[in-house]
């Protein structure tokens, strides 16, 4: 049996879950091995501002600043005791041994455990204009000002499904944007049947009533129900034409739209590595099937937002909860941490990810019905241009494809450089309904190595 | 077509709201000399002057990036030296000479 002290265990990912995974690693005696892209720890959620930035984090997270902090004093308590590799890109995982790279240089890490904690990227939905410059995910609005201390324009409007909407137009407003509108999709009246899934995490509801409260006040226009129409502007983002509720079409001037519905979970690493996937019909994506500890097959461990959407907090507990979990694998037999811990841990988990699915019914996802409203000429590919119309002729062509895997072969939608990251979600909510078949029977779009562009040059010469 | 030059008196897509403090780089975007400081990410430097990093290969439209966290691979400038970088995972370096249009 392999000893503790010479297991090799990987990490990927040094956000939330990654931190916690590795710092549970490490109290237990293992050196594990942390890769991460960033350039500094904390993933998405708690990137930390970059070198010599002037940036008030206490004053833009607000009740979430502790938490940031703590977990930042962690990771540099934690940091001798592990081998971290940051701007590291995982790009591949064949038998036993990631590929990654760093400044154009290839190496392997050969691994008896993995642990990935990838996180999330935002889940978007094509609407006319969404390429202009000047249109930046939701996620990215945030990331953009911890990161580099930039708003996205001077006025724009938050738009599409999300509790993030009405929080990353106050942290705005903080620093003196001129939020247009908030446009949300969903009706309020979806949102008020949906309250009762929310009562898992009370707390963190009542906290975003209280975002809603405090920009009514402040007079900020927010529309729900809403239909977005067009993204308008010649070269870049001039105005978003929407519909309301009642019918009547507004128009809202602006520089920049922050556009998500949601997030969705970056799995193309768990793929790679032998996890399965299952169809979730409350996100209407697929994910990976995970035990209540995130084993997904052995040796095989899935953390934070990559293994089910549940924030930060979720993160935190299941990268403990997943780090235990291997432990225990590996160990034989249950210590008294394990014992004491795990079960606590495993309601947690449960209960922030409960409370992620009670979200997505209040901010809900345009599915079928929005796909079918997407015209023809709407760009769903943007790393390649593919049209709506282009997959629909596909669909609709003798002998044509149904799975959504021949359809990207066909139409290149999925093939570009994102790797079906941003169109993939709408590709395969397009593709049921020009073949009118439920969601879940035309597949998702299987992840390829390499998960992002690398140089060939990188790729060929491993060190 | 707007160009990242265009606009030097910091009327570009991005606004700025939090000052930097470190090392001044000299940066060219098509051609014209730009400051920045070290931390700036390229596509910050690019879109707070300016409002495109690219023009896409497929019918040209321009394109500012969009994730802006290193997944949907939008913003990949080309550099006149005839590389291409991913404007918001890389940081400024001196001498770095970034087109917004074309390709080298």
């Amino acid at each position: 049996m392999m000893t503790l002290a010479t297991t090799r265990v990987v990490i990927i990912g040094a956000g939330p879950a990654g931190i916690r995974a590795a710092e549970t690693l490490a109290q237990a005696g293992l050196r594990p091995i942390l890769v991460d892209e960033g350039r500094l720890p904390g993933g998405q959620g708690y990137r930390r501002p970059s070198a010599g930035l002037a940036l008030d984090m206490d004053a833009l997270l607000g009740t979430q600043a502790a938490k940031y902090r703590a977990l930042h004093a962690r990771f540099a308590e934690l940091a001798p005791a592990i081998d971290y590799r940051p701007e590291t890109l995982a790009w591949a995982v064949h038998e036993g041994t990631l590929h990654v790279a760093r400044d154009g240089a290839a190496a392997t890490l050969p691994f008896d455990a993995l642990l990935i904690a990838a996180g999330a990227a935002d889940r978007v939905f094509p609407v006319k204009g969404w390429t202009l410059p000047g249109v930046f995910t939701l996620g990215g609005a945030q990331v953009i000002l911890k990161d580099q201390g930039c708003l996205i324009g001077r006025r724009m409007v938050f738009l599409g499904s999300s509790p993030l909407l009405s929080l990353a137009a106050l942290q705005y407003r903080q620093f003196g944007a001129d939020v247009a509108a908030i446009c949300d999709t969903t009706p309020l009246r979806e949102k008020l049947l949906a309250a009762p899934a929310l009562a898992p995490a009370a707390a963190t509801a009542l906290r975003g009533l209280g975002y809603l409260a405090r920009l009514r006040r402040d007079g900020v226009p927010m529309f729900s129900g809403t239909t977005p129409l067009a993204i308008e502007g010649r070269d870049h983002v001039e105005a978003v034409r929407f519909r309301l509720g009642d019918g009547e079409e507004r128009v809202i001037a602006c520089d920049a739209v922050a556009f998500g519905y949601g997030l969705k979970p970056e799995t193309q690493l768990a793929e790679l590595a032998g996890a399965r996937f299952g169809y979730d019909p409350v996100f209407r994506l697929w994910g990976p099937n995970l035990d209540a500890d995130g084993r997904a097959r052995p040796g095989l461990y899935l953390a934070g937002d990559c293994a089910a959407i549940g924030g930060a907090d979720a993160a935190e507990a299941s990268g403990t909860l997943a780090a235990l979990a291997l432990l225990a694998d590996l160990g034989g037999e249950v210590t008294h941490r394990e014992r004491r811990d795990m079960p606590r841990l495993r309601r947690e988990v449960a209960r922030y990810r409960s409370f992620q699915k009670g979200l997505a019914r209040a901010f809900a996802w345009p599915g079928s019905r929005g796909a079918t409203a997407i015209a023809d000429e709407v760009e769903l590919c943007r790393c390649e241009n593919v049209t709506a119309g282009d997959i629909r002729a596909a669909i609709a062509a003798d002998l044509g494809p149904v799975d959504v895997n021949r359809v990207k072969a066909i139409t290149r939608c999925g093939m570009g450089r994102c790797q079906g990251r941003m169109c993939g979600p709408a590709l395969q909510e397009i593709a049921a309904a020009a073949s009118a078949r439920p969601l879940a029977e035309v597949g998702r779009l299987r992840g390829q190595a390499p998960v992002k562009p690398l140089a060939i040059g990188s790729a060929a010469a491993p060190a | 077509m707007t160009s990242a030059g265009d606009d030097l008196a910091g009327n570009g897509q991005l606004m700025r709201v939090a000052q930097r403090t470190g090392k001044r780089i000299s940066i060219t975007i098509d051609g014209r000399e730009i400051g920045a400081t070290a931390g700036d990410s390229v596509l910050a430097a690019v879109l707070t002057h300016g409002r495109q990093l690219r023009e896409l290969e497929f019918g040209g439209s321009p394109r500012a990036g969009f994730c802006l966290m290193g997944a949907c691979q939008d913003c990949w400038v080309w550099l006149e030296t005839g590389g291409r970088i991913r404007a918001c995972t890389t940081l400024v370096a001196d001498g770095m000479a970034i087109r917004t249009s074309g390709s080298p």
